[in-house]
């Protein structure tokens, strides 16, 4: 696994033995995962897993109290501030709000980060935020304020804003949680043309499994602190874990248990010393 | 006995946790300063919110406050046959003490809480994790425009009421209640001294409107980013805040005019 | 709200603030009759100076020339050194203008007046006021009363 022959390597994320706490909770117990250069990478979970977490981590917004995150072969966490933020701007980041600056207009929203790291003249920016516009759909929304928009069309403009400095690797924290079957296609769809497109790698955090099954490359499955399981999306839903297959199909009851584990439900219902 | 312990000893614990991030969070804060010299349009910009949308309420205070100063001090003055005094001690009143934290007070419940309340959202939404996720540092282009914001409009502020204060006195003083205009006015020109009395109240004000900003935008920065956790941060914000301010006030003024 | 109304109303809030400021320093202030210390100072020492303060007016006639600048104890003389600071257009006293100081108003707020003599050379700036009458204090006054009706 250990390849460090220069900068093209096929691995354009590569997390070892990463431990991360939150007060006295262990949320991460060593996790070892490779993110392919290219490609959609999927990582699934059960709710309260740290999925954002695990974004927040490749990021750099959080510090791992043990382990390494290599982006693109250098060490994430260990780079001064200045290199940092020369990474990032090859990270695209996608949140579930969609997170718009709610002071500024969509056009000025997706303008943002041009104005903030380029000089460029008022009519290329202008050029440069139509297309990006255009190609999530949204060019006649321009004059909105982010208020104005639906939960789909935020996080549309969050993807042409996240494409404005021409990202390698975009991170989506739950791109479909509550959305309407039509403006979930149109994500898929967005997602699916955007990554082969551009050529780019895209992580997506999601527990939508049938919709992320359906345009990842690679899945890994991450429960109670570990990796589960990882592997195609065949692979995943051919898993001989029990434990997997429930949470792919969605079972009610099997290795998690639909009761939270309680006492003796018959002693309980017929205790005693309650009269 | 030994839980209670525990539970005073983790209290103070967090305490000093808090403490500790506010001030490396002020000395971040400090250091993004220097960016604005690149664009004071972001200053401007809260200028307008954190003064512009405070001034209403400072100026119809400091009228009603320098009013009813007029006419309680007029009552006791006029006992000892020294309502030509009125003028000096509703000036020195206002300068010293009233116009700086009165305004310290108000600005802490309007522009405070605001501050907090928008900053907490900006969390809460991810606007702030979006921001770092952009490159781009929220010390430099959020936290520290509205803390130069406010700490330059604080003291104009103050400076407002003080002024509108003293008018309102003016006209209850004189034009309703016959005190001498000349002497009004001649006294207090002799007796308020411009460093001691003028300058003292602008550095406290001053003082006033770094605390509250600090303590607006640490807590804004520093909620539970949910709803419940934005708006406990914004009645902490106007708790602090004015404990801070008259807290403060008693500190410079031991200071200032102890000598 | 557009960029332009909210630097028109910045602007105003700016100027509305700082004439606030000139307001005060100018017309409840006093920075108009006294800027600083661009006086002349000058020593007078007092057996007793009562209730006299720093920042106490200095009076000629009635009216103000100047103001107490500092109160100190002499080890050498035995009395308080008084160092008042008059203005500099009043710069033509006599060297033998003696100090008193009086009590002004129902508050007793004391201040000290200076009363010119015929010299004809001028007090400048360091120079010390020889002639000078000390407060009169309430408590001695009644005790020398009662010390002279004994007596009798």
């Amino acid at each position: 696994m250990t390849n460090n022959n220069g900068a093209m390597s096929d691995v354009l994320v590569r997390i070892r033995d990463m431990h991360f706490s939150r007060g006295n909770r262990a949320i991460f117990r060593g996790i070892n995962m490779d993110i392919p250069r290219g490609g959609i990478c999927a990582i699934m979970g059960p709710s309260g897993t740290g999925k954002t977490t695990l974004l927040k981590l490749i990021g750099a917004q959080l510090k791992p109290s043990q382990g390494t995150v290599h982006f693109d072969e250098r060490d994430i966490h260990r780079l001064s501030r200045r290199d940092l933020y020369t990474e990032r701007k090859r990270m695209g980041m996608l949140f579930q709000s969609g997170a718009l600056l709610t002071d500024l207009s969509v056009f000025e929203n997706v303008a943002y980060p041009l104005r903030e790291h380029t000089a460029l003249p008022e009519r290329l920016v202008r050029h440069l935020v139509l297309t990006r516009l255009h190609a999530v759909g949204l060019r006649g929304a321009r004059d909105l304020m982010p208020g104005e928009l639906s939960g789909g069309m935020a996080r549309r403009v969050a993807l042409a804003r996240a494409l404005m400095l021409d990202p390698t690797m975009i991170m989506y924290d739950e791109p479909f949680t509550g959305q309407d079957p039509i403006s979930m296609g149109v994500l898929i769809e967005l997602l699916h043309t955007v990554n082969s497109a551009l050529d780019l790698t895209s992580i997506i955090v999601s527990h939508d499994v049938q919709e992320t099954l359906s345009i990842a490359d690679y899945v890994y499955i991450v429960s109670d602190g570990v990796v589960v399981e990882g592997g195609t999306p065949d692979d995943i839903r051919h898993s001989s874990s029990d434990w997997v297959q429930q949470f792919v199909r969605g079972d009610a009851d099997g290795p998690v248990p639909f009761q939270f584990p309680a006492t003796d439900y018959q002693s309980d219902l017929f205790a005693p010393e309650i009269v | 006995m030994l839980d209670r312990l525990q539970g005073l000893g983790k209290t103070g614990i967090g305490f000093l946790e808090r403490l500790g991030r506010g001030h490396i969070f002020l000395a971040r804060l400090l250091l993004a300063l220097g960016s604005l010299v690149f664009k004071p349009g972001l200053v401007i910009r809260q200028i307008y919110s954190v003064g512009v949308l405070t001034l209403i309420i400072i100026i119809v205070s400091g009228l009603f406050v320098g009013m009813v100063l007029a006419l309680q001090l007029y009552n006791t003055l006029v006992g000892f046959n020294a309502e030509e005094s009125l003028g000096v001690v509703l000036a020195l009143t206002l300068l010293r003490e009233l116009g700086p934290v009165v305004t310290g007070l108000l600005f802490a419940g309007r522009a405070g809480s605001a501050l907090t309340a928008e900053i907490g959202l900006m969390k809460a939404t991810e606007q702030l994790s979006g921001l770092e996720m952009m490159a781009v540092d929220p010390y430099q282009r959020i936290f520290a425009p509205r803390f130069l914001a406010a700490v330059v409009a604080m003291p104009l502020l103050a400076a407002m009421f003080s002024a509108v204060g003293v008018l309102g006195g003016y006209l209850v003083g004189v034009e309703l209640l016959g005190v001498d205009s000349g002497a009004f006015w001649s006294q207090m020109q002799s007796n308020v001294d411009f460093n001691m009395d003028l300058m003292n109240g602008v550095i406290k004000s001053v003082v006033f409107g770094l605390v509250v900003a600090w303590i607006a935008i640490f807590e804004g920065f520093d909620c539970i980013p949910t709803s419940e956790g934005v708006s406990r941060a914004t009645t902490r914000t106007v708790v602090n805040a004015s404990l801070a301010v008259l807290g403060l006030d008693f500190l410079l003024t031991a200071l200032m005019f102890n000598a | 709200m557009n960029s332009r109304a909210i630097e028109i109303l910045v602007g105003f809030f700016m100027a509305l603030g700082i004439a606030a400021l000139v307001m005060l320093a100018l017309q409840v202030s006093n920075l108009a009759s006294f800027g600083g210390d661009n006086g002349y100072r000058v020593e007078a020492y007092f057996e007793d100076i009562g209730g006299l303060k720093v920042r106490s007016q200095v009076a000629v006639g009635g009216v103000q020339v100047g103001k107490v600048e500092s109160i100190d104890y002499d080890m050498d003389t035995f009395k308080a050194r008084v160092t008042i600071n008059i203005q500099e257009q009043y710069n033509s006293f006599p060297l033998d203008t003696s100090a008193n100081i009086y009590t002004a108003g129902l508050l007793c707020e004391q201040y000290s007046g200076l009363e010119p003599g015929g010299d004809v050379d001028f007090l400048t700036d360091g120079d010390v006021i020889e002639i000078t009458q000390s407060a009169m204090v309430l408590e001695r006054l009644i005790g020398q009363y009662l010390f002279s009706s004994a007596g009798k």
